[in-house]
């Protein structure tokens, strides 16, 4: 026994990491890239995979330079990838996505310190740009299932750089579509007043569709990541809670001008912004309760910028606004320390009853102490 | 998982599960320890004032015999762990670091280390001060690792009044398995303890907890309760052995008291508050066994254990054995790299193997370069606010916002507006730390500079 080292406790950790958490969320997603590549064909697979490819670059060159901390091998860098291209339409002219995927690290997370200190969600920083910079071409949505989707190309992902896309009307013509069939379910509604079925939005597999990836797989990968515990649960519990409960009573109060709920639930990018958006870690909050304030307060505004707004969609803007409120959430969410509650919390299924029946409830006052445990703070010695 | 926590009434919320790795030593009887060679008696070995050697350099002394007192309120009184010389009274390493005085003692070879010495006490006709008394005699300290003086934790103070005592049989650290062990082994000087202890403080029932996988040391306690029941033991008076759900830091005693009644201590306040002292199962255990022949505590049951461990057992050790006889026995690895007094959790790693097991090491754990290499090879990264620490925290504390409040060296906000003083730095938020950030070591320095600034002002 030569020599020992000194460590201070706890001398053992747990089995997750960063790494860890970080890798299973990207897997989780796999199932959904692979069946919105189905959907759209080798167009949405070179986006997925330029829109990725360009965001580990920024991240790598971030690193080089010294502007942030972590590293590719942290795979964080990846889930914006992914999670960017998702929500860009399936035609969107690749140079555009590279533009987006560089913006997000760059402008979403390398100018804030890298992992763990963005405000903003970087994926939805980097959406944000282009939707300002290129509100055409990010409108523009072609229907899924079209004939041939795995040998063409939709004439709009191949825009040269810096280059306006070709316009997509007189393509659909040529597939007998009309100009409408590339309209999301969400503007139909908006602009035409026509709601889509929950069915159709559900499973995305009724063809024809301009929607994006399929929300019941979404659920379900959720589901799986937040069984697991690689995901807060209440985040999208309260986001869709929130969601839904207002559209519903909207829709109670008024059916004729107000679109049902499971409409506002499922069409857009609201379940996948509920699941992998909002529960980004580094932008919503640690505490419990502010998991619950801010999804109601995502899930409150997505409905109200849908419906009174220019805006066909409004969850994008609806969690960076959470976002922003997210240290303000937290001040006033903190846990209440053990023993320092204001009400006594007295479990139900206690094993003892504390004062026994042969010591009278006087006695028993006497040795308890009152309840202020805010007005006679116990001084230290 | 923890969603599930929300619908089941769990014994305290938040909190860990670590792999308990108490197979190795659980199924294994306590065996005896020889005498080292030489013994070393740190005098500072519990918390309150170090007493002072009554002996002197060259006396012999028999095992048992008291070596060091003092009339300090907070001190206990040492006792020579085995027959033999008082080789010098002098600074010693300890296990933290700093050189301590202790009282080094050469064992007699040929001497037959019985335990001689000793006052027969007067059980039956002894009030609650005499067994006070008695216990502060026999130099009793917390065994469960916190080594407070067990007569002043026993001492209920003139205004309070004592229903129930709560024996700690949680034993929630990773590894330990010496509580079990005893409460296997001695579960008749455990209960006899226990009537001491409730004399004492006048509690008239004793509620013993203990975690739900040690159920033969349940079945154990309630045989042993049976055989000792008394007239006027009812449903509420007398001993009752209760089972806990398994979780750490089961064995706080807030969090236990949580566990068994169901009610949140107020802050900064002490169990007795609500009428009840808490006490250890190997200390009560003890007490069982000194107080009725009047001897002093001279050993102890330590679990020697770790992946690389040889023979890995629960081990009656003389105290004052260095911590290098005591690996060296139990047949620890070679390239051992830390040595962890205590449990894996909480405890303590010995800055040196010269040091001695004193009253409050319940363990000894070995670890070698291969168990840590997982850990090791782990990255930094910053805090990614998952809020695993919030949702693992048995003190509903906040760790992630208070470590990057330590990381700016913000330790009077901590301490204000972030409930530092709550934290009693059970280890559970760095252990569930997915960025490896240190959360609970800056926790204690932040604590500790509080403490200095408080001591300066």
């Amino acid at each position: 026994m030569s020599s020992i080292e000194i460590r201070s406790a706890p001398h053992i950790s747990g089995p997750r990491s960063v790494e860890k958490i970080m890798s299973h969320v990207v897997f989780s997603l796999l199932p959904v890239c692979a069946f919105y590549v189905f959907q759209y064909g080798i167009s949405a697979a070179a986006s997925i995979l330029v829109v990725t490819v360009s965001c580990l670059l920024a991240e790598r060159m971030a690193v080089r330079t010294g502007t942030q901390s972590g590293n590719l091998g942290d795979w964080s860098a990846t889930i914006t990838g992914v999670l960017l291209a998702l929500t860009l339409p399936p035609g969107f002219p690749l140079w555009m996505g590279a533009v987006a995927g560089f913006v997000a690290i760059g402008l979403g997370k390398a100018l804030f310190g890298g992992i763990g200190f963005n405000v903003f969600n970087p994926a939805l920083v980097g959406r944000a740009f282009v939707q300002a910079a290129f509100p055409t071409a990010i409108a523009t949505y072609t229907p899924s299932f079209l004939p041939g989707r795995f040998t063409e190309f939709i004439p709009s992902t191949l825009a040269w750089p810096l280059m306006a896309p070709p316009g997509i009307d007189a393509w659909l013509k040529e597939k007998h579509l009309d100009a409408l069939a590339g309209a999301t379910p969400l503007a139909k509604w908006k602009f035409d007043g026509l709601v889509a079925g929950a069915d159709e939005l559900l499973t995305s597999l009724s063809g024809h569709m301009a929607v994006g990836p399929s929300p019941l797989l979404i659920l379900v990968c959720g589901a799986y990541l937040a069984a697991r515990r690689y995901m807060d649960w209440r985040i999208p519990t309260a986001i869709i809670g929130s969601a839904g409960l207002t559209a519903w009573l909207l829709f109670a109060w008024n059916p004729d001008h107000y679109p049902n709920p499971l409409f506002m639930l499922l069409s857009g990018g609201l379940i996948l912004g509920a699941m992998y958006m909002a529960t980004d870690m580094a932008t919503s909050p640690v505490t419990p309760r502010g998991m619950w304030v801010y999804g109601a307060m995502i899930g409150l505004l997505t409905v109200v910028i849908r419906y009174y707004s220019g805006l066909p969609e409004g969850v994008m803007y609806a969690i960076l606004l959470g976002n922003a409120a997210t240290p303000l959430i937290e001040r006033i969410t903190q846990p209440t320390p053990f023993g320092k509650g204001v009400f006594e919390r007295k479990r139900k299924t206690a094993s003892y009853p504390l004062h026994p029946g042969y010591i009278s409830r006087e006695e028993a006052s006497a040795v308890t102490p009152k309840k202020q445990f805010l007005k006679n703070k116990p001084k230290k010695p | 998982m923890k969603l599930l926590s929300y619908f089941r009434g769990e014994a305290f919320q938040r909190g860990v599960h670590p792999p308990s790795c108490k197979e190795a030593t659980a199924g294994r009887a306590i065996r005896r320890l020889p005498f080292a060679p030489r013994l070393t008696i740190p005098l500072s070995q519990h918390i309150g004032k170090a007493p002072h050697p009554i002996v002197r350099v060259g006396q012999e002394v028999v095992r048992g015999e008291p070596i060091a007192r003092s009339d300090d309120w907070l001190s206990v009184p040492h006792h020579a762990p085995a027959t033999g010389v008082v080789e010098a009274i002098e600074l010693r390493p300890s296990a933290r670091g700093p050189w301590i005085q202790s009282i080094v003692i050469r064992t007699h070879p040929a001497a037959t280390q019985e335990d001689l010495w000793g006052i027969p006490r007067d059980l039956e006709s002894a009030t609650s001060a005499d067994i006070l008394q008695w216990i502060w005699d026999t130099g009793m300290v917390g065994l469960g690792g916190a080594a407070f003086p067990t007569h002043a934790k026993l001492t209920v103070p003139k205004q309070a009044k004592v229903h129930t005592l709560v024996v700690n049989g949680c034993e929630c650290e990773p590894y330990l398995t010496c509580d079990h062990r005893v409460m296997l082994e001695h579960t008749d000087a455990l209960i006899a303890g226990i009537r001491l202890a409730m004399r004492a403080t006048g509690a008239a029932r004793a509620i013993i907890g203990v975690e739900d996988n040690k159920p033969d040391a349940v079945d154990a306690l309630r045989a042993a309760i049976e055989r000792d029941r008394r007239p006027g033991d009812d449903w509420e008076t007398g001993i009752f052995a209760e089972k806990v759900p398994t979780k750490y830091p089961q064995g706080s005693e807030k969090m236990l008291i949580m566990a068994l009644f169901g009610v949140e201590i107020p802050s900064g306040q002490l169990p007795i508050s609500l009428g009840m002292v808490v006490s250890n199962v190997g200390t009560l255990a003890a007490l069982g066994e000194l107080i009725p022949t009047g001897r002093g505590l001279t050993e102890r049951v330590v679990t020697v254990t770790g992946p690389g461990v040889a023979r890995p057992g629960d081990y009656r050790v003389p105290l004052g054995t260095p911590l290098s006889f005591v690996l060296d026995y139990a047949g620890a690895p070679a390239n051992a790299r830390e040595v962890i007094m205590g449990g894996p959790m909480m405890g303590q790693a010995a800055a040196s193997l010269d040091v001695p097991v004193t009253k409050g090491v319940s363990g000894i754990v070995v670890m070698r370069s291969r168990d840590m290499q997982e850990r090791e090879r782990r990255n930094t990264y910053p805090c990614i606010k998952c809020g695993e620490c919030v949702e693992s925290c048995p003190m509903g504390l906040n760790p992630s916002t208070l470590g990057m409040l330590a990381a700016k060296r913000e330790y009077d906000l901590m301490s204000a507006g972030y409930h530092l003083g709550d934290c009693f730095e059970c280890g559970c938020c760095t252990y569930v730390c997915p960025s490896n950030i240190p959360l609970v070591q800056q926790f204690r320095v932040a604590k500790q500079i509080l403490r200095e600034k408080a001591a300066a002002a």
